[in-house]
């Protein structure tokens, strides 16, 4: 990079973007420690809020409802998220397929209130149409959110399944595999790190659904988002700056081993293809 | 196409449906059917019941009627509450966006201008905040913002200011949390483009006689345009509907679309009338989608080939 003293000012603004980036959040850690119930009057050491959160029956239980709900969204959405990506990458032409996209792409950007308020009305629907209970709780979520997370899964999917070298997949056919077994022994392997990416970034935006899991729960599924949501509602609470830095350090802990996880393959395997290339 | 996207169609067709089948009907079943019936229930009529509307389809005499109402639209045009809440949202949601640029943009640039190890670091601290929480972000500002809060405790501290100035609940605190919340949004898209600029041409631009600045609006920004509307559309479009960011720091004369129809839903219990709101509000961001979609599968198309 030789042109970098065009833009000597990148550094300030640089600097100054991680600065808003980051300063609420530290502000919250820092803030969890404070003796004082004001929040942001500072008295004291202290490490009470936390004792306090794993005494709070309800914040426990919401959280344990909105983990499981994560973890099984995170699965479903990477099996139809791959799914969808192997569609929309490697199919070639169908009628409908112009749909397909569009249905790909437009949960990435609809607004919450929208689609949570159409798919409730459409459990209610099925309900009276079927006379079967649609009932509303962890099941309803559950499904709000594959439908949301598998969009952003097929994304990072499809963005790894475009750039793969297709000769390896020639190769294993021309060497008589077929189909499934090329998808399952080379290209499998080669998309994992997205997969895992995948699945992390439909568990994080599964774990803070606020909107949609408040229009499709029900009265015995109460989210941690809702919970919290809630309890903001009344104001600052110390508590909840003690469960935000739990959260803030959990995920960051989780996202920097998966973008080390996703780099490390990402070297190899450049590794690999220059080695590849020095051998021909 | 390429041998191995022929090999798919070879392998028997049974495969290629079901793989296209899966994915395809939950979208259909639960993305693209549930607008629908949004729509049908928009022409219905509050009643108390559950589910607490009207049947737009019943029966006179073995003969099936079908009764559209459009008074709910009627009303939504009556009300300047509404009128004024779609206006207000878009402004919101325009400001907003061209704030999320002029702080995104220089971001994104200097990220691409890094020496590659730097640059993922970077990328990374860029895309890790979305990652935790968006309540819990925009609940720190609450700290921060309100009358007794660290931006008050410190400008009063320092003798700058006698009483707290009101920050929270107000419009200011709204635009403050839409663009630190969507930020990362508009940065990654950006990025995405730039980093794929030839140097080359900022090198030839100079070398012709162009200023910095001249070679920046001359080459690179034009460049850029597709990661400008990707990032634009991104920010947005879902903005138009926010409803965390307006509860939590703005006030009651925040108007904001996405409020009411939470409003009609949960408080007046209104199905119907929040159904007509999320339609119109479907209807004015249809565009916008459709412009963000074809920005997308250009992006992809353009890997592919």
């Amino acid at each position: 990079m030789n042109n970098t003293r065009g833009f000597r000012w990148g550094w300030l603004f640089l600097g100054g973007g991680f600065l808003f980036l980051y300063a609420p959040m530290l502000s919250l850690i820092i803030y969890s420690f404070n003796e004082n119930r004001l929040v942001t009057v500072w008295s004291g050491f202290s490490t009470k809020w936390y004792t306090a959160l794993f005494q709070d029956e309800q914040m426990l239980s919401a959280a344990w409802v909105s983990l499981r709900i994560a973890f099984y969204t995170a699965c479903t959405s990477v099996v139809l998220g791959t799914m969808a990506a192997m569609v929309t990458t490697r199919l070639r032409v169908f009628r409908g397929k112009a749909l397909f996209g569009a249905m790909i792409t437009a949960p990435l950007v609809m607004p919450e209130v929208i689609t949570g308020l159409s798919l409730l009305l459409l459990f209610v629907s099925l309900s009276t149409w079927t006379g079967l209970d649609f009932a509303r709780g962890m099941m309803t979520i559950w499904i709000a959110h594959v439908t949301l997370c598998m969009a952003f899964v097929t994304v990072v999917i499809s963005s790894r399944l475009a750039e793969l070298d297709r000769s390896l997949e020639e190769a294993a056919m021309d060497l008589g595999a077929n189909r499934i077994k090329v998808f399952f022994v080379i290209t499998l392997p080669i998309i994992a790190p997205a997969l895992i990416s995948g699945w992390l970034l439909a568990f994080t935006l599964s774990l803070d659904d606020l909107v949609l899991a408040s229009f499709v729960s029900g009265p015995s599924s109460t989210t941690l988002p809702m919970q919290v949501f809630s309890s903001a509602r009344m104001g600052v609470s110390p508590k909840i700056n003690a469960l935000a830095t739990i959260l803030i350090v959990g995920v960051s802990t989780l996202g920097v081993i998966g973008w080390y996880f996703m780099a490390r393959a990402e070297r190899n395997r450049q590794r690999e293809i220059q080695l590849a290339a020095t051998q021909d | 196409m390429s041998a191995v996207t022929r090999g798919w169609q070879r392998f028997f067709p049974g495969a290629r449906w079901g793989l296209i089948s899966v994915p395809y009907l939950w979208l259909l079943f639960f993305f693209a059917m549930p607008f629908l019936i949004a729509l049908k229930i928009s022409f219905a009529k509050a009643a108390i019941a559950m589910p607490p509307y009207s049947d737009i389809l019943y029966w006179v005499d073995g003969f099936p009627v079908l009764k559209l109402r459009g008074e709910n639209y009627l009303y939504l045009l009556g009300d300047s509450l509404y009128i004024s809440a779609y206006l207000s949202s878009l402004k919101i949601a325009v400001i907003s966006t061209l704030c999320c640029l002029l702080v995104g943009y220089p971001m994104a640039y200097s990220i691409a201008r890094m020496e590659p190890a730097a640059r993922n670091i970077a990328l990374l601290l860029v895309i890790l905040p979305s990652w935790t929480s968006f309540l819990i972000r925009i609940y720190a500002w609450v700290g921060i913002l309100k009358p007794n809060g660290l931006i008050n405790n410190f400008l009063m501290n320092i003798g700058l200011i006698d009483a707290p100035i009101k920050m929270l609940h107000t419009p200011i605190a709204v635009y403050i949390g839409i663009v630190y919340a969507y930020l990362p949004f508009m940065v990654l898209p950006l990025y995405t483009n730039l980093v794929k600029h030839d140097h080359r041409l900022l090198e030839a631009a100079s070398d012709l006689g162009a200023k910095p600045w001249q070679a920046f609006l001359k080459v690179t920004l034009p460049l850029s345009k597709a990661g400008i509307i990707a990032g634009c559309m991104l920010v947005a479009i879902p903005v138009v509907g926010e409803f965390v960011i307006p509860e939590m720091l703005g006030g009651p004369e925040t108007l904001m679309i996405g409020r009411v129809l939470w409003q009609e839903f949960f408080n007046n219990r209104d199905w119907p009338v929040a159904s007509a709101v999320a339609m119109v509000m479907l209807v004015l961001l249809i565009v916008p989608i459709i412009i963000f979609h074809r920005a997308q599968s250009k992006e992809l198309e353009g890997r592919l080939s």
